[in-house]
């Protein structure tokens, strides 16, 4: 796997919150304080904002791109998305994003396994333009 | 650009048809690209689940739509708002929002879209048939459309869901592909009670189960002496809901799947587990979180309860009243109201106390009342999201535990299932 995806390119630097499972952001995710409500998921109540959020893979309810572009736009939201799969819902919630609100998009990529497999909770993450991914 | 256009695709991409469509376009490609589509396929219809107002961004990207002139190119459906408007008294949350939800409602009818306000448009008297490409959204219309009726559809959320029924494209990947619909995870029910394989109960926590220990792979369900659309949309909703499921096949019931090889296309199974009576009720403790405690309220219909589920509540509760310290909803699609309306079951079950909801869903916003309780549901999707989304306890059940609890006014369960 050469390739790293990039789906909104963009450079920032941030701590990572690494999820120990799926999320569902709709249902899951709530966009006006950028907490995780899902009451079901092993990280309920921590905060998302302006962490590197790294993602195993979405979840349930369909609904979530919404919420991701409404919690970048509103301030709360996460600072970068790394996912391991490219999940539709997360991908388009990035572009539209960045679409709608061009000085706020938050640059979303896809990890190869072994970089993804070395992401660790409150380390700090940079990605650059070009997708590439580095810790410190 | 890996995904390879037609010339009539360029040229909405390239603003043939206004600056909407060409916004829906370059949405739909990038989607296309991140999954490595090879080109776009023409759709026969959507169901759109971003009218349900989730925040300010969701209005604006409609809005933006609706300013650039977009329209929907293909007969397209509209999930639940935030607002019930045939029973507009019942909202009990801000104004503000209420506005704002209403305009995002008006926004997407202004794109064209049919409003029918229900999460199961499969109840709907147009529905998808079999090999037909959609796009649809709504976790449990997406799963209930690939499944059960053997429609294709990716599990398109909002969003991408309008972008798709204004260009009427989808990128050529996931589900809309043959050899990504075949069979993965076997999960065998054989070794379950006899009795529990013919309740309803057995499905919504079924899902469950097999939601989460699938992740993202197609299950298939073996041993399942037969299923109705009611319990299959259950089975999907929650499967839907503990995991990302968005096809499942059950040997012998669905089409895709008149036996076990036809639904591995022929392949060894990558995973195989035999479901246990242990598995049903861990399933059902997850969700049935305050089994002991007041029961403030009872909230049935999700997703939307069909005709035929609203008649078996006139059947419990013929002759009955729901006890007055219990409030009672039961939610459905208008146009499955109005079925029931014409039925007279809607007057009996208001004389019997229920409160019908159309056009949302009582654990999307502000409805219930009496919520100082704890409320019961037959639905484990409505079970499992409520606590975090509007903030109540929650108690899970069959439909006949929900109406003995609700006209007793304490929780009942029937718990001889779960012996042995």
């Amino acid at each position: 796997m050469g390739e790293r995806p990039v789906v909104v390119a963009g450079a920032v630097s941030g701590l990572a919150l690494v999820l120990d499972e799926p999320l569902s952001l709709w249902g899951g995710l709530d966009p006006v304080t950028g907490t995780i409500i899902d009451q079901h998921h092993p990280q309920t109540g921590q905060s998302v904002t302006g962490k590197v959020l790294v993602l195993p893979s979405g979840r349930g309810s369909s609904g979530g791109s919404s919420v991701l572009a409404e919690s970048v736009r509103a301030g709360v939201g996460p600072a970068a998305v790394i996912l391991a799969v490219p999940d539709p819902i997360l991908v388009v919630g990035g572009v539209v994003l960045a679409e709608l609100y061009p000085d706020q998009a938050i640059p979303i990529v896809v990890a190869d396994p072994s970089t993804f497999a070395d992401l660790r909770t409150g380390a700090t993450v940079s990605i650059d333009e070009n997708g590439r991914i580095s810790g410190s | 650009m890996s995904v390879s256009l037609s010339s009539a695709e360029q040229a909405i991409l390239e603003g043939s048809d206004g600056e909407g469509s060409a916004l829906a376009m370059r949405i739909v490609v990038a989607l296309g690209e991140v999954l490595g589509a090879e080109n776009l396929l023409p759709i026969s219809g959507a169901h759109v689940d971003g009218c349900l107002f989730v925040g300010q961004a969701s209005l604006d990207f409609a809005e933006r739509l609706v300013m650039a002139g977009a329209r929907v190119s293909v007969p397209t459906t509209l999930n639940i708002s935030s607002l019930d408007l045939l029973h507009p008294e019942l909202f009990r949350g801000a104004d503000a929002t209420a506005a704002s939800a209403r305009q995002l409602m008006v926004a997407y009818e202004a794109l064209g879209c049919t409003p029918t306000w229900t999460c199961a448009p499969y109840q709907l008297a147009n529905r998808p048939t079999f090999g037909d490409h959609v796009a649809w959204g709504e976790s449990n219309a997406i799963v209930f459309a690939n499944s059960v009726l053997g429609a294709r559809t990716n599990r398109y959320g909002d969003l991408i869901d309008i972008c798709a029924a204004v260009t009427g494209r989808v990128p050529n990947a996931g589900l809309h592909r043959t050899e990504l619909r075949r069979g993965q995870a076997v999960f065998d029910v054989a070794g379950l009670p006899e009795r529990l394989l013919e309740e309803d109960i057995l499905f919504p926590l079924l899902g469950l189960h097999v939601g989460a220990a699938t992740g993202d792979q197609v299950p298939v369900v073996v041993g399942l002496p037969g299923a109705d659309e009611d319990q299959l949309k259950a089975f999907g909703a929650s499967a839907a809901t503990s995991g990302s499921v968005g096809l499942f096949h059950a040997v012998g019931i669905t089409p895709e799947a008149p036996d076990l090889a036809t639904a591995l296309h022929g392949r060894p199974a990558e995973g195989r587990s035999e479901v246990t009576l242990a598995d049903l009720r861990r399933a059902r403790d997850q969700i049935n979180g305050s089994p002991d405690a007041v029961l403030g309220a009872v909230s049935v219909g999700t997703p939307h309860y069909s005709l035929r589920q609203i008649e078996e509540l006139v059947r419990l509760l013929a002759g009955r009243s729901v006890h007055e310290s219990v409030r009672f909803y039961m939610s459905t699609g208008r146009d499955t109201l109005s079925e029931a309306e014409a039925a007279g079951w809607v007057s009996q079950l208001e004389a019997n106390g229920v409160q019908p909801v159309a056009d949302t869903c009582t654990y999307v916003t502000p409805i219930i009342d009496g919520a100082a309780g704890t409320v019961m549901t037959d639905s484990a999707k409505w079970a499992y999201y409520a606590p975090g989304n509007i903030g109540v306890a929650v108690a899970f059940g069959s439909v006949a535990d929900c109406v003995e609890s609700a006209v007793t006014g304490r929780m009942v369960f029937d718990g001889s299932l779960w012996d042995g």
